[in-house]
């Protein structure tokens, strides 16, 4: 009925040339703006407090406090802070232990998908389930065990235990999405590569992975973003110093409870600059990745 | 069959990785041991202390009370804002607009937990936080308050803070399911002489009702998975008051070397996780059947 009236509508009214929507706006509009401009800057307003104060002295901070906004460039807060924690070893880490796991969870997660997706190997749908299930498992139920076998291996307390971890971990997520993406995959295109002479692994690397590159590019920087914020599992498994990641470094000094409040605004804001790095190097990507990665 | 070799390093990496390690807890949780020495084996021992542990069931209170704050809420938030942002903001003051805002709700959903952590724990501090300091200059100073060290404002403040922290998913996706919503049918509504809330309930809900479902699944999942936000921000205290069985599993693991103890606590909540994860499954796998 509503429908039919709204088709009607037009022919017994000659359509004025319709007026853009955004200029037909009422006082409410407003008020639904400010609300949403306000809630925008409440949201904001941590962080760029954060960076306000990472930037003051001590004694600036205790004679004004922390709302007044800082009076210059002061970066003895963030210089202290990053030689107490030798703060670049500690990025050097995040790249080595995200990159890897990037690099390694990608091609592992091709593998995987090439047998599940184009192969369809027997058992495909349980495999799946089985990988999504390991993904959303609490890392609580493997940390102990995981922790145990390292000692047990000599991988305890060096990158390469974290390296092997999560790459296992992402590639679960990983397999399922790409898997998930191969079986529309065209078979014409893997035919005619058949028929003109490639083998099973050229098909892979020259035809597959190619087409396939957009869905591979969201997984390599979610990969290496989620490595870069994990937690628990690097915490238990870099003991020393020098192998500890960004997270697991800002984590555990915090938690002593040591610093004062310029330094722990400090090490705050040197935590956010290296996302936010990422954030505008791959904005694109995060942008077109963020409902794929809703499945996580 | 010819595609198996492709699979091999995989299942065995799956295999070490994910499958012993997660058999070896299950077998652990039904043992006494220390970490060190021979585990002894006590049979359903542990499980039966964890009915009785009172500490085990307040941590369970705090995990119903962080499905709140990290899913129902942010969710419930996010819906409201995104039907705004869609559908007042996009429209009349162009996507552009709505775009800017979307970004500026996002931001905290970029920022490492333990980073988010260690900046809230810093505003909420009690002598020289930024939260009491505000509320000192504006006249409340009665109102300044340990907020993280004070039993009874503890959980509440990590829910804020976790609401800050979440809201910027749900929007995203709700906005982007809204997007698929055909315009046509507000229109009708419109016509019809509908009331803005009618039509985003009878329509806007409806049609976005899957990616509802798949977010208050994954952010609920989520929340189980709360030992850093936990570890970062209150580590359980004061006296257990902000205590989550995955922060309380990970004290018996490491703390009390009770890891029989803590093995039985995180095997129920892989149990919860395993319960709600078959749940979204067949709500996805239904959806798919129902877009076909």
């Amino acid at each position: 009925m509503t429908l039919l009236e709204a088709e009607r509508r037009p022919a017994v009214r000659p359509p004025a040339k319709p007026v853009p929507g955004r200029r037909r706006r009422n006082p409410s509009n407003y008020v639904v703006l400010a609300a949403l401009i306000v809630l925008a800057l409440v949201m904001l307003i941590p962080i760029v407090i954060v960076a306000f104060n990472a930037l003051k002295t001590p004694q600036e901070y205790s004679n004004n406090g922390p709302l007044a906004v800082p009076h210059g460039l002061n970066l003895d807060g963030v210089k202290a802070f990053w030689t107490r924690v030798d703060y670049g070893e500690k990025l050097l880490n995040s790249v080595i232990i995200s990159g890897t796991v990037a690099v390694l969870g990608v091609i592992l997660s091709i593998l995987n998908a090439y047998a599940l997706g184009i192969g369809r190997v027997a058992g495909r749908s349980w495999l799946l389930v089985l990988l999504l299930m390991a993904n959303l498992m609490p890392q609580e139920a493997l940390v102990y065990p995981l922790y145990y076998l390292s000692k047990q291996l000599g991988l305890y307390d060096t990158r390469y235990s974290v390296i092997i971890v999560f790459t296992v971990i992402q590639s679960a997520f990983g397999t399922y999405l790409l898997s998930s993406v191969l079986v529309a995959f065209p078979r014409p295109l893997l035919e005619a590569a058949r028929i003109d002479g490639a083998n099973r692994w050229q098909v892979l690397w020259r035809i597959v992975v190619p087409i396939s590159r957009p869905t591979i590019v969201v997984l390599l920087v979610f990969f290496f973003i989620w490595t870069w914020n994990e937690f628990l599992i690097p915490l238990v498994m870099l003991i020393s110093n020098e192998n500890q990641t960004v997270s697991v470094a800002l984590g555990v000094l915090q938690g002593q409870r040591l610093m004062d409040a310029t330094m722990s605004s400090a090490s705050a804001l040197l935590g956010i600059i290296p996302t936010l790095v990422f954030f505008l190097i791959f904005q694109r990507t995060l942008s077109r990745g963020i409902t794929v990665g809703a499945i996580k | 069959m010819a595609y198996l070799p492709y699979l091999i390093p995989g299942l065995l990496l799956f295999i070490g990785v994910i499958a012993v390690p997660f058999a070896m807890n299950i077998g652990i949780s039904f043992t006494r041991w220390a970490g060190v020495g021979t585990p002894e084996w006590v049979g359903l021992h542990n499980y039966r202390e964890l009915v009785k542990d009172s500490e085990f069931w307040a941590s369970f209170r705090h995990q119903i009370a962080l499905v709140f704050g990290m899913s129902l809420i942010p969710a419930l938030i996010g819906l409201v804002l995104a039907a705004m942002l869609t559908d007042v903001i996009g429209k009349r003051f162009g996507a552009r607009t709505a775009t800017v805002l979307r970004a500026c709700i996002y931001v905290p959903q970029l920022l490492p937990i333990v980073v988010a952590g260690i900046v809230w724990s810093w505003i909420l501090a009690p002598d020289t936080g930024a939260a009491n300091k505000l509320l000192q200059a504006v006249g409340l100073g009665s109102l300044a308050h340990d907020w993280l060290g004070d039993p009874k404002t503890a959980m509440w403040s990590v829910m804020v803070v976790m609401v800050w922290f979440q809201i910027g998913f749900p929007l995203v996706i709700f906005m982007s399911g809204m997007q698929r919503v055909d315009p046509a049918l507000y229109e009708a509504a419109e016509l019809d002489g509908a009331s803005w809330w009618r039509r985003f309930w009878h329509i806007t809900v409806t049609q976005i009702r899957p990616e509802i479902f798949v977010v208050l699944l994954i952010t609920t999942i989520y929340s189980l998975k709360s030992f850093p936000q936990i570890y970062v921000l209150t580590k359980g205290g004061p006296g257990g008051a902000t205590n989550v069985p995955s922060y309380y599993s990970f004290q018996n693991f490491f703390d009390k070397t009770q890891v029989g103890y803590g093995a039985s606590v995180a095997t129920v909540l892989t149990a919860i996780t395993i319960v709600l994860a078959v749940a979204f499954i067949r709500v996805q796998q239904r959806t798919e059947v129902e877009g076909q």
